[in-house]
């Protein structure tokens, strides 16, 4: 198999509403960045990955064709990815799986979301047939699961408040971030209102919108440029309404973890990878996925969370760059986790740098956290 | 230039019609419903019990073509209150919106708990559903208006999880 590498990384400041650029505007902001960061031109990008969550977000249906222009991909072979909240990272592991089969040299990969162009909560509660309407949008599915992870392991609540206030204080080192709260504490937290019991509204995710590109490319062009090696990746999904699913732990997350620890030859996580980019939209999920990912035994992640060892200066930082609690376009927020793993390795992460990091994970969950996509940048080659 | 004219963006709300094919499975279980009855389907090869039914099983692969009339009582397997209003959504915040494990099935479905002070709901707790009218009896399981606590001892989530015997 090639060896592929990122050599660019490319993001737009997050907010709100967008409203100085268009969609075209924003997904171009994005890719003017990654491949300034590449130092390459059009004529060496072969083919061009898209990926964002349901349509329903802007209303455009194959956003890959509408956009076809501002992602350069006239003339050239299109890929649009949709698997929900994960895209943005299905979308860096397909990019990659193109360099790495030897087909293209060198691809340009763009995730998306315009969120003020209509309202997530909106399109993420439809109306099913034959159903009760009482679907409450991403924090209204997750919250009873988050309520039984807290039941089975017996979690203090301040736990979900610390997780909020430690990403949020992380975004205040990102210029690009979304979300600035300086002087956000637990009790500012657990002071705003409840909207999904047991999640506050801190310790939910904003709605963003906001893009992010990456140019990857094969080991033969790097040449002298700063490169993240990609060491492992993984896509792995599993049923929603499958019998024997436990939706606080799921199996896909298991599997698709230890598929790149696998081919990154790494054994323990925990003391192996320097930092993680986690996808973390609602705060419970940070102590959730340090268990699902094998950072340490079942039950053990609240504890991990509670002694700051997520913290940037902790044993394993989750989230340096503030997260997905602190900016989420939806689309792009898996493919903000790989980038910003990409960025720490190549030393690049400017304030939020986690000092001599080498190995880094990125990851996104989506859709009933049935869908999962991980992968593990490094350093160097070897 | 006026305040109109400086607008940047404009609304234009989109309405999307579609009509949807129920397929045999939840065909026959929504005829069911519509008598009152909840009928799961099982799994011929590793016996799960699904209820809504989809028709196969993510897990086998191969057609639910067992069916398992089952009783509305059920417990409680996790839930939130839900205190925000959802853009579309008739129902009146703060409501309670809760996975439903009905007796006999290895899946659960979302609905309404109603009856108890929301403080007091539990994971595990018994339930049995409160149905509507039998003249407004339609293909839906909008015919249970609701969920509601009754007087039987908490079940151990833990012993929910489905494993193949």
């Amino acid at each position: 198999m090639i060896q592929a590498g990122v050599i660019g990384v490319g993001q737009t400041k997050y907010d709100a509403k967008r409203r100085d650029v268009s969609m075209g505007g924003l997904v171009r902001e994005a890719i003017d960045n990654a491949m300034l960061a590449a130092n390459v031109e059009w004529d060496a990008i072969d083919a061009v990955i898209l990926g964002k969550a349901p349509d329903m977000f802007e209303g455009v249906v194959m956003p890959e064709l509408y956009l076809a222009d501002a992602i350069g991909a006239v003339g050239k072979p299109v890929l649009r990815v949709h698997t929900a909240g994960s895209v943005g990272g299905s979308t860096g592991v397909i990019a990659a799986t193109h360099v790495c089969s030897g087909q293209f040299k060198t691809v340009l990969t763009v995730t998306f979301e315009k969120q003020s162009e209509s309202n997530a909560t909106w399109a993420l509660s439809p109306r099913y047939p034959y159903s009760p309407h009482i679907n409450a949008g991403a924090g209204g599915y997750f919250a009873p699961f988050i309520r039984e992870y807290i039941r089975r392991y017996d979690a203090p609540e301040h736990i979900g408040w610390k997780v909020a206030v430690k990403d949020r204080l992380n975004a205040l080192k990102n210029p690009l971030a979304h979300l600035h709260i300086p002087g956000i504490d637990e009790k500012m937290v657990s002071d705003t209102p409840m909207l999904w019991e047991p999640l506050r509204y801190l310790e939910s995710c904003p709605s963003s919108d906001g893009a992010c590109a990456m140019v990857i490319t094969s080991k033969d062009l790097v040449g002298s440029r700063d490169v993240a090696w990609i060491k492992g990746m993984a896509v792995r999904s599993e049923g929603t309404l499958s019998a024997g699913r436990d939706e606080v732990n799921p199996q896909a997350g298991i599997d698709c973890a230890k598929d790149i620890y696998d081919q990154a030859g790494i054994t323990n996580p925990y003391k192996e990878i320097d930092c993680a980019e986690i996808y973390v939209p609602f705060s419970w999920y940070e102590p959730m996925w340090l268990e699902n990912l094998g950072f340490c035994d079942l039950g053990e992640g609240w504890k991990l969370t509670d002694k700051d060892a997520t913290a940037i200066d902790g044993e394993i930082p989750f989230n340096m760059s503030g997260g997905v609690m602190s900016s989420n376009p939806i689309g792009a927020s898996g493919m903000i986790r790989f980038g910003e793993a990409a960025l720490q390795v190549m030393g690049k992460a400017n304030d939020h740098q986690v000092e001599d990091a080498k190995v880094a994970m990125g990851h996104a969950y989506g859709g009933a956290a049935q869908f999962f996509a991980m992968w593990i940048v490094s350093s160097s080659l070897d | 230039m006026s305040e109109e004219e400086k607008k940047d963006y404009a609304e234009s709300p989109i309405n999307l019609e579609y009509h949807y094919t129920a397929g045999s499975a939840t065909t026959r279980f929504l005829n069911q419903v519509k008598e009152g009855k909840i009928v799961g389907q099982s799994c011929p090869k590793c016996s799960a019990v699904y209820v809504p039914p989809r028709g196969s099983c993510p897990r086998c692969g191969v057609a639910t073509n067992i069916e398992v009339p089952l009783t509305d009582k059920g417990c409680i397997e996790s839930f939130t209150i839900v205190h925000i209003p959802i853009p579309g959504n008739p129902i009146v915040p703060p409501y309670v919106c809760a996975m439903i494990r009905l007796d006999g099935a290895n899946i659960s479905f979302l609905h309404l708990i109603q009856g108890i002070d929301v403080e007091e709901i539990r994971i595990g707790m018994r339930i049995q559903a409160v149905w509507k009218p039998k003249d407004e009896w339609t293909h839906s399981l909008e015919n249970i208006k609701w969920f509601t606590p009754i007087d039987e001892p908490d079940v151990d989530v833990a012993t929910l999880r489905f494993q193949e015997s």
